[in-house]
């Protein structure tokens, strides 16, 4: 199995509706997303998401195993991780980078258990989460992929994940969107 | 890529011996914790302590227990937070409490209690609720500095203002500041709150039911086990709750993959709130 995982933040609803709005309903990889939001609201992006988007779209839930075409939210205060048996993993664990959910935990734990069959994306944003998790994506052999930083709106985390990931790929949302179809046609 | 591949593999190996050694010499048993997390935070002890290798920290810990502690600090999840999830506590003040006040004794365990801000908070429902001089708590967590913490009952200050919205959002009927006294930077939380509670070692991965309890609340622990363990936990919330006893699980926990679901009705469902059938 293959799966795609995506960090935004600041900035990231917007890019992230672009993208995910943009794929066909025979998407077939698994989409899991880390968008950072105040802890105490439910995701906005879900609901908006579920009713304009041609792919399943729901809050990720622990033990839940990964769905072709399915794309999962992090709940708001929980950490996303994936198991090495292709299952959703929940946790409480301390924030990370500042932030619960963090997206270097679920990029480490998606390098972990897919190694190489993996596409990490990190989208706009104002913090440096996800720079790790990025270089764990590259170094297992996957496939790492940045917002360009010149079309981001807050460009501080394509930055920081391209400096701790030289190799990754700098594109505009258009060719990430490119990329996805070639990506799971 | 090959050499990643061999290291990660390697590592899942160290980790599994490791934790299979914490069970046989410490009686400690991580070995169906979900294996991400668990992973996770051994490679934060692992670097955070000092060592090259899990199998290292396994030949340490084997020959000296005064790392234990440690290294349980960094395998059980310590992050709370008072009346987190307020809407669960107002439901609890709204749904449940009016149940609880039909009994003329309680008993309500905090299963899982960490250092303490869910046993307080409960405390200091019940204080306003007006149940408090007839409730026994038992407060349990596998992680003995914890329980210390849990016992002691002092937080930060930083946290104090979270700590205090939250009551507010969850319908508290007093100001938080009444059951707590600033100092030195620490808010140490008045002793009524824990004078009624039994504070106590016990493993819901290898200890047995303890009984007749009205309410259990074990928030976020649930999420850390595997499926066959979930059920072993949950039968045994099952056997140590009294007829239409409640058992509150954390917001992103449910029983509905439960071997023991019938066993339980769903009394609050969004608030993950389950009431133990009659039979």
């Amino acid at each position: 199995m293959r799966a795609i995982v995506i960090g935004a933040s600041a900035g990231g609803v917007q890019a992230l509706l672009s993208i995910l709005t943009a794929l066909p309903p025979q998407f077939s990889c698994p989409i899991l997303i880390v968008l950072h939001v105040p802890q105490r609201n439910d995701n906005p992006l879900v609901s908006l998401l579920r009713a304009r988007c041609l792919l399943d779209v729901k809050e990720a839930e622990d033990k839940e195993p990964l769905g072709q075409g399915t794309i999962y939210f992090a709940p708001p205060g929980y950490h996303l991780l994936i198991e090495k048996n292709m299952t959703i993993a929940l946790s409480s664990d301390e924030p990370v980078n500042f932030s619960r959910p963090a997206i270097d935990v679920l990029f480490e734990t998606a390098a972990d258990a897919l190694s190489d069959a993996v596409t990490g994306i990190i989208l706009t944003g104002a913090n440096h989460d996800g720079a790790q998790g990025l270089r764990a994506i590259g170094a297992a052999g996957g496939t790492a992929i940045v917002q360009d930083p010149s079309t981001a709106e807050m460009p501080a985390m394509p930055l920081a994940a391209l400096e701790a990931c030289p190799l990754a790929q700098s594109l505009s949302i258009d060719e990430i969107i490119e990329f996805l179809r070639k990506e799971a046609a | 890529m090959d050499a990643a591949l061999v290291t990660s593999s390697i590592e899942d190996i160290e980790i599994q011996l490791l934790l299979e050694a914490l069970y046989q010499h410490y009686h400690y048993d991580f070995r169906q914790y979900a294996r991400a997390s668990i992973k996770r935070r051994l490679l934060q002890a692992r670097s955070q302590l000092g060592y090259a290798s899990i199998s290292e920290i396994q030949a340490a810990v084997l020959r000296d227990a005064t790392l234990l502690p440690r290294l349980l600090d960094f395998l059980t999840v310590q992050v709370s937070e008072m009346f987190r999830d307020p809407s669960y506590f107002r439901a609890l003040r709204e749904k449940v409490i009016p149940h609880l006040h039909t009994y003329p004794s309680l008993k309500v365990w905090v299963a899982g209690c960490s250092n303490g801000e869910e046993l307080y908070s409960l405390s200091i429902l019940f204080h306003e609720e007006g149940l408090a001089r007839k409730t026994l708590f038992y407060a349990t967590d596998i992680n003995p500095t914890a329980l210390k913490a849990a016992q002691a009952g002092v937080y930060s200050l930083d946290q104090i203002r979270l700590f205090t919205e939250n009551h507010q959002r969850s319908g508290g009927r007093s100001s938080l500041s009444d059951y707590y006294t600033a100092d030195y930077g620490r808010a140490v939380f008045d002793r009524s709150l824990s004078s009624q509670v039994v504070f106590s070692d016990h493993s819901l991965v290898t200890d047995a039911a303890f009984g007749e309890m009205h309410l259990i609340s074990c928030r976020n622990v649930l999420i850390y086990f595997d499926r066959e363990l979930q059920d072993r936990a949950v039968g045994l919330f099952r056997d140590s709750l009294a007829r239409r006893g409640f058992l509150g699980l954390g917001s992103k926990e449910s029983l509905r993959f439960s071997a023991h679901a019938d066993a339980f009705d769903e009394f609050e469902r969004e608030e993950k709130i389950y009431q133990r059938t009659a039979s």
